[in-house]
């Protein structure tokens, strides 16, 4: 019962998120909130019994491919029009 | 769709967690599709290969089960294979699993292939960043109805003329030693289009005299730019 | 065309939802996927025959072995195409960027990355190496070593971190990963098996052949993480200096 009330709330707080990673106009924002994307499927997945796949997705998804999201934001205009 | 009871029960309770990745789908692929920004359909694109990683690999869940990695009890080097055989200590070699006890460990199948899907993923997001600054660096923006108009307008200019195409060398020193004497020069380089409707950036409009013929100016090293007498301006923007 | 595409969503979301119904339960033991014979034979036979506990690592770099030497090539053109699509093309714009990130290394953050750097580099080796037995593996331990160097390029200036790590040699670093996996392949080839076929490397390693598996996923993972560690590394450099390798973050 625990467990899937813990699925549910982690799961809403994903749909919540991703939502919000497309919605603001500042694209270091959108950013910073797809690396908390990130994190929330590592817990999804350690929960779910795919350790593997938790680990290399909290290096690489919220690690990597923010920074890299990031570096790339800086040399363009930050702000977006929609 | 008729929602009576038992689709509703069926998708919202049993299978909460698929609905919930099918949302998640929608959402990135709305956004690669609706959104203006290059960057934010990356995002996009990045949160729907999740969500597909994420379908996958629940996939392999089975209730009750712990994490492919082998208990102690079943461990291949484990201690429960030593046997004392005439007061020495021996080791077994390890033997099969029985499958009764086989659904008590997750299937790491669908673990393996996601992690090749985790690592391409962001390989490929790397690769669409760099598109992204090549396209920034050419144009100048990274807004799709921007770029649309910038395509348009360049290809309403091009039309009609000869596509002329240059290797492009590196400056020999003179052309280099040139340019720099020209940097003195007030006007400065307009930013979009200069006047001869070249592609921002590049350097096909700016060194060429549009009477020369294709062979001759195939020939010819980059001079430096010829002063030109005052034309009527096109139609600049 | 924003109407159309929400549409064009919303019907392809209904068409999912419709088959969404017909899937197993969510955590069904008995679910076609998890009761296969393939991810049976797996689970049981993954002790046996090469004598690693984490069941993952044996079939990503044993029984899947090809995929995961491929993979490590896809990553590794990647990085090669970033390079060239930034190195090459238009002459840069000379305009400054939106806002120029121009500051001193603080003095407090560059000692406690010189403090935290080569625990991070110990735990990425330890994760590579236990990752027979724990989670972890090639991937992991190779991201988190690329991530070290990425911290060090954050923290001073890229600059810094390229005389530690020059582009040149972290291509050449991860051509070498490559040739390590497809040398213990071409090894085994050699020594009368099939390619990546561990198994027979127990004619040159005195070991059994399921220790000969056991070691030989090593010798991969290390190569996998040679590869994954440059490569992460050299997209950082790349992207964040828009191929020039001049100023840094």
């Amino acid at each position: 019962m625990g467990l899937e009330l813990f699925n549910t709330l982690i799961l809403s707080l994903l749909v919540v998120v991703a939502v919000l990673s497309l919605w603001v106009r500042d694209l270091v924002v959108s950013a910073v909130i797809f690396a908390i994307y990130s994190f929330l499927m590592c817990l999804l997945w350690a929960e779910m019994g795919a350790v593997d796949v938790a680990f290399t997705e909290a290096t690489v998804g919220a690690g990597v491919s923010t920074v890299v999201l990031i570096a790339t934001i800086f040399n363009l205009k930050r702000k977006a029009k929609d | 769709m008729v929602e009576d009871g038992s689709i509703f029960s069926q998708l919202l309770v049993d299978r909460l967690n698929y609905f919930i990745y099918i949302i998640l789908l929608l959402i990135g692929l709305w956004a690669m599709i609706a959104k203006n920004n290059l960057i934010k359909k990356l995002i996009g694109m990045s949160i729907f290969q999740t969500a597909i990683i994420l379908f996958y690999v629940s996939i392999g869940v089975k209730e009750g089960a712990t994490i492919p990695i082998y208990l102690p009890e079943h461990d291949p080097h484990g201690s429960h294979l030593k046997v004392d055989v005439n007061g020495s200590e021996k080791m077994l070699p390890p033997e099969v699993l029985e499958s009764s006890l086989v659904p008590g460990y997750s299937n790491p199948l669908p673990h393996v292939l996601m992690l090749t899907a985790i690592v391409v993923g962001v390989a490929t997001l790397g690769l669409a960043l760099s598109v992204c600054l090549r396209i920034y660096r050419g144009y100048g923006t990274v807004e799709e109805d921007e770029l649309l108009e910038k395509l348009e307008r360049e290809d309403a200019r091009n039309t009609g003329r000869p596509r002329r195409r240059r290797p492009r060398r590196a400056p020999s020193e003179k052309a280099v030693a040139t340019e720099k004497l020209k940097s003195g020069n007030p006007r400065p380089r307009q930013s979009r289009t200069n006047r001869k409707g070249a592609k921002a950036g590049s350097s096909e409009g700016t060194r060429n005299d549009s009477t020369k013929s294709v062979t001759e100016k195939r020939k010819t090293v980059r001079k430096p730019r010829k002063k030109t007498s005052p034309k009527p301006k096109e139609d600049n923007s | 065309m924003k109407r159309a595409a929400f549409i064009l969503v919303l019907l392809i979301g209904l068409l999912l939802a419709w088959a969404a119904k017909d899937f197993p339960t969510w955590g069904d033991p008995h679910a076609p996927a998890s009761s296969s014979p393939v991810s049976s034979h797996f689970i049981s036979n993954t002790g046996v025959d090469t004598e690693v506990p984490n069941m993952v690592t044996a079939v990503l770099a044993d029984y899947r072995g090809f995929d995961t030497m491929f993979e490590t090539v896809v990553v590794f053109i990647a990085g090669l195409a970033v390079i060239s699509i930034l190195r090459g093309g238009p002459t840069r714009r000379t305009r400054d960027r939106e806002f120029v990130v121009d500051f001193e290394p603080d003095l407090i953050v560059t000692n406690t990355v010189r403090l935290i750097v080569p625990v991070i580099q110990i735990f990425a080796f330890y994760v590579l190496a236990h990752g027979h037995v724990s989670p972890g593996g090639g991937f992991q331990g190779g991201v988190a070593m690329g991530a070290s160097f990425i911290l060090i390029a954050l923290s001073w200036d890229l600059k810094t971190a390229l005389t530690r790590f020059p582009i040149e040699r972290c291509f050449t670093v991860a051509a070498v990963g490559i040739v390590i996996y497809a040398g213990i392949g071409l090894l085994s080839m050699a020594l009368g098996g099939e390619f990546l076929d561990y198994a027979h490397l127990a004619k040159v390693l005195p070991v059994s052949p399921e220790m000969a598996r056991y070691h030989a996923m090593l010798g991969v993972e290390i190569g996998v993480g040679f590869t994954v560690s440059a490569i992460m590394f050299a997209l950082y450099a790349s992207l964040s200096t828009d191929g020039r390798m001049q100023d840094g973050l």
